[in-house]
């Protein structure tokens, strides 16, 4: 690779501690051209995107962690520090190093680019915000700064259109640097940092920077935000509306969207002579991929939320909030962000367990990552939810919202719980601090949302498209072979593969309320959680008596399955590893199979457990 | 600023973890043999809170704490906010005469 890079290219990091707005500058300089993978051996996230300049020049731009300095208190800060030292394995040294400086926040960040200046890497510091910055009042001597450092200082505005201008201009000018080697680099002692920090304070002094007070509506938000009391009922508000919004807000697009499929369906079905090639498509493709691709616009407004949580700068104040009650587990405050992601994919959620920086604290984030209800459980909620809860009133609220609230409570009580027993026992750790910077409050920008939408959407259809749709034909095939004799007085499925797998499994599943149709779709679904439901709906439409695919999963359950079965299911559910995914990824963060298989182990337990108990307290009351 | 001053009866230092919401003080110094803290995470915590800004002559003040036991608690310094736990406060050194509070 590195013998086709043309001398028109130019390899640049950005750098700049967390939340000073990195993140958007690169998605202003790179714009929907970006691709995220993991560094070679670790999974912190790797995001690379490239950019044209006037003057065809083409830019690699590397989106390093945000990182407070280079002596790192976590995975993410090593990987910055090797990046930028040029010690990465597998990596290219970057040729320019692009510091990007909340303008809003000097003292904090100005330190970082003395110690990155230090080590006499061509660099440019950016200095974000500066819009929001001048509007607040602060005010600083840009020539000036740019004289006592030595270096190209240029504003940006990451949040709106050209706001990249100057920093691209500033690039443009810049010669291509001779090659270097790994950088000579020596750990800085407290004295040294306590140098740098004095050093900065005399460049910001010389620079005529004046910072203005803070303003009194944000000190007055803070004031009911981050309140032991106030604060826990805005964030309990907060997950609530978030809730609701996931049913109400997309009932209208998924009707759409299950409108479009069922005409797909019904057309390729009139198209098409009778055979497997119909039953193929018909049966496993559309039904099958279909019913889940319908759970889009869900998971599209839970991302909305988080991301939207996570830009405002209030996720940290959450977790400051949480700090004490995630402690009374043994867990630290920052495990609240990962929990939170994993509330939308565990995978994502484990992998930002690496802000953790102590390891026994991580392990037992990971351990129960997996028990928040992620987005893939929805559609399988949502079904259960759909045919068998009553869509009434409770007095302000929606009945189905809040069967969906408890399953979410479930799992994180059952979460705390295994937290407490694992810190207790196989995780016992030393003391680990809390030292969390909680940022100044931002209004999310639409463009860093839709592209953070973007990449989430992409990730779910590409998951629909390849192992969904895969094991949707997998199990068409199993569901469809060898086909029914002559003679045969049930559903043809019940003579096939998934049948007999499903009689297997039912023999263990019946005392907790399974029956047949759910025991195979089960099967599948361990590939992926929401694969269940496709399952169930291609179990379901292939043993219908007639071909009826078009009717809809909901009647089918609602009236075969008891209410007592649903629960149970549900309880499953809250607890169930039908992810494989997830298991593979906690297999590469721990590099070890001790963690997944305990994890897989302790999992199926609970949910059978669950669903047992579940099923016939259900049952006792006439359910 | 930086130099002590003579009555040191009352401007004594005291540790960060000992003031409550609404004190404000200025930053003496960091402690890097607290014991509560494990060895490993002494070093790298003072060292830490010197690159966040927590350095001789800076003025915070205790803006928030979560009860009971005022635990953790949020730390304005200069734009920044964070919040610590009182064990990781217990490091920063802190003169409150100065702010007149108490």
């Amino acid at each position: 690779m590195s013998s086709a890079v043309a001398a028109s290219e130019l390899r640049l990091a950005l750098v700049g501690v967390p939340n000073c707005g990195k993140t958007a500058l690169f998605n202003r300089l790179t714009g929907g051209h970006q691709k995220v993978a993991n560094y070679a051996g670790v999974t912190v996230e790797r995001k690379e995107g490239r950019f044209t300049g006037r003057s065809g020049r083409t830019y690699r731009i590397l989106d390093l962690p945000g990182a407070y300095s280079l002596t790192p208190t976590s995975l993410d800060e090593a990987i910055t520090r090797d990046a930028v030292l040029g010690r990465l394995a597998g990596e290219m040294p970057p040729e320019i190093v692009v510091c990007v400086v909340d303008a809003t926040n000097l003292r904090l960040n100005l330190r970082l680019v003395l110690e990155i200046r230090r080590l006499g890497v061509p660099m440019v510091v950016a200095l974000n915000m500066s819009d929001v910055a001048r509007a607040r009042g602060f005010r600083l001597d840009l020539r000036k700064l740019e004289a006592e450092l030595g270096i190209p200082v240029v504003e940006t505005v990451a949040v709106s259109s050209g706001g990249a201008h100057a920093l691209i201009e500033r690039l443009e000018q810049q010669v291509q640097p001779a090659a270097r080697g790994p950088v000579d680099y020596r750990e800085p002692t407290s004295e040294d940092v306590l140098d740098t920090q004095r050093e900065a304070r005399r460049i910001l002094t010389l620079v005529d920077y004046y910072e203005p007070p803070r303003q009194r509506l944000l000190q007055r938000l803070d004031a009911i935000v981050m309140h032991p009391v106030l604060g826990t009922l805005v964030l309990g508000a907060l997950l609530f509306t978030i809730f609701q919004a996931v049913f109400s807000w997309a009932a209208l697009p998924m009707d759409l969207i299950d409108a479009g499929i069922s005409a797909v369906g019904d057309a390729l079905h009139d198209g098409l002579p009778a055979g497997p090639l119909r039953s193929l498509l018909v049966d496993g493709v559309i039904a099958g991929a279909g019913s889940v691709l319908v759970f889009l616009p869900q998971i599209l407004i839970l991302f909305l939320f988080i991301l939207a949580l996570e830009e405002s700068g209030y996720l940290p104040r959450a977790a400051y909030l949480l700090d004490r009650v995630m402690g009374s587990v043994g867990l630290s405050g920052r495990a609240f962000i990962p929990l939170l992601s994993s509330f939308a994919c565990a995978i994502p959620g484990i992998m930002a367990t690496r802000t953790i920086p102590n390891v026994r604290d991580r392990m037992a984030t990971i351990m129960i990552a997996p028990l928040m209800t992620c987005s893939a459980r929805l559609p399988v909620y949502a079904l259960l939810i759909g045919a068998f809860i009553p869509a009434q009133q409770v007095g302000w609220f929606n009945l189905q919202g809040l069967v969906l609230f408890t399953l979410y409570v479930a799992g994180v009580v059952a979460a705390l719980v295994v937290a407490l027993v694992l810190k207790r026992t196989a995780l016992k750790a030393s003391y680990h601090p809390l030292l969390l910077e909680l940022p100044e409050y931002h209004w999310p920008s639409p463009r860093n949302l839709a592209i953070g939408l973007w990449e989430r959407a992409r990730i779910f259809l590409r998951r629909v498209g390849t192992i969904i749709l895969a094991l949707m034909i997998v199990l068409w095939f199993l569901s469809s072979y060898p086909a029914a004799p002559a003679d045969a007085t049930m559903p043809p499925i019940y003579y096939s593969f998934a049948g007999y797998i499903g009689r297997g499994l039912e023999v263990l599943l019946a005392p907790i309320g399974f029956n047949w149709q759910i025991s195979i779709a089960l099967v599948p679904g361990l590939a992926a959680r929401e694969v269940a439901v496709g399952a169930l709906g291609t179990v379901y439409s292939l043993s219908a008596s007639d071909e009826a695919v078009a009717a809809t999963l909901t009647p089918m359950i609602a009236s075969t399955w008891s209410l007592a079965t649903a629960l149970a299911l549900l309880a499953w559910y809250v607890f169930a590893p039908q992810c494989l995914s997830t298991l593979a990824v906690v297999k590469r963060e721990t590099a070890s199979w001790r963690y997944p298989v305990a994890m897989a182990a302790y999992l199926f337990g609970l949910a059978y457990a669950g669903a047992f108990v579940t099923y016939r307290v259900a049952l006792a009351l006439g359910g | 600023m930086t130099s002590q001053p003579p009555d040191a009866a009352k401007l004594l230092p005291v540790a960060l973890s000992t003031l409550r919401k609404g004190e404000s003080a200025v930053v003496v110094g960091v402690r890097d043999d607290h014991e509560d803290l494990g060895d490993e995470v002494r070093s790298t915590l003072a060292q830490r809170l010197l690159e966040l800004g927590f350095i001789p002559g800076e003025v915070l003040e205790v803006v928030g704490a979560i009860w009971p036991g005022a635990d953790p608690i949020a730390v304005r310094l200069g734009r920044s906010l964070f919040a610590l736990r009182r064990r990781e406060a217990a490091a920063v050194m802190v003169s409150p005469a100065t702010a007149g509070a108490r």
